[in-house]
């Protein structure tokens, strides 16, 4: 009726679930108290959302190169960011920076 | 004799190498020889450099091991969407109930393969950041944002069966 499809329609849920959770991860990283739990929010928020788009992006474009391309993209921040996320975790921790407990100020 | 690695790395790099150019597209029926030509240098020049880096030669059951990841990622994808509904609950909700602590346990794995398979999983999955792992006597040592997270890694222990299992490492070192 307007020019909008099924997969139109679907790809855009998707990309609206991967805003979502893009901007959970954003408000995360502003209200959680310390460093550590500032990277759960980045590290586990951003991963699903950025798939999710890309996953929109794929669905949007139907069986061709571009989507394969984007399916590449999809694998490597798969494999990228939970090794991102660990390595400033662990340099943190091994500087000595010490993890927020329950009841203390935030920092 | 060329060795079976070998070939197999080159022939990834050069599908590889024709999805992302676009040299021989089926749908159109259309090829593109010179691409095609110097796609099959790039990959060689490519397999020569990385033969070493991608199949060390050490694995044994490689297929079945394969075909059990397959089993695992579509669980491990599951439980990744659980984590970021759990995460986005705990960021939105106006108390913001988190407990963080650290965390450490050992299991049963010794392989590269699967010592990185295990810390990505818990990077990815609720609540949990992997700090450090040991090698030698596969310890781990993890931040848990909850001490629901905790308890899962602790207590029920699936995600470390399920990775032991994939890659049969249920036993622990020699």
């Amino acid at each position: 009726m307007l020019g909008i499809g099924v997969t139109d329609i679907i790809s855009i849920i998707f990309m609206a679930g991967g805003i979502f959770f893009m901007v959970t991860g954003a408000v995360g990283l502003l209200r959680f108290p310390d460093f550590y739990t500032r990277l759960h929010a980045t590290g586990k928020c951003d991963t699903l959302g950025e798939v999710l788009v890309i996953t929109g992006c794929m669905i949007f474009q139907g069986w061709s190169f571009v989507s394969v391309k984007l399916f590449f993209l999809m694998f490597f921040i798969f494999m990228a960011n939970p090794v991102g996320t660990h390595a400033i975790m662990k340099a943190a921790y091994y500087t000595g920076l010490k993890p927020w407990k329950k009841g203390e100020e935030r920092r | 004799m060329m060795k079976r690695s070998t070939v197999a790395i080159f022939i990834v790099m050069f599908v590889f190498w024709v999805l992302l150019s676009a040299c021989i597209n089926p749908l159109k029926g259309h090829y593109d020889l010179i691409r095609i030509v110097v796609g099959m240098i790039c990959a060689a020049i490519a397999t020569s450099v990385s033969r070493d880096l991608l199949i060390t030669g050490k694995e044994d059951m490689t297929l079945r091991k394969t075909l059990r990841l397959l089993l695992y990622i579509p669980w491990e994808l599951w439980q990744i969407v659980l984590a970021n509904f759990d995460v986005a609950y705990r960021v939105l909700h106006p108390k913001m109930p988190i407990d963080p602590r650290i965390i450490e346990f050992d299991t049963t794995l010794r392989s590269d393969f699967a010592l990185t398979t295990l810390a990505n999983s818990i990077t990815l999955t609720p609540g949990t950041i992997t700090i450090d792992v040991e090698p030698e006597r596969g310890r781990f040592l993890v931040h848990a944002i909850a001490s629901k997270a905790a308890d899962a890694l602790l207590v029920d222990q699936t995600m470390q069966k399920k990775v032991a299992h994939v890659y049969m490492e249920e036993r622990g070192g020699e």
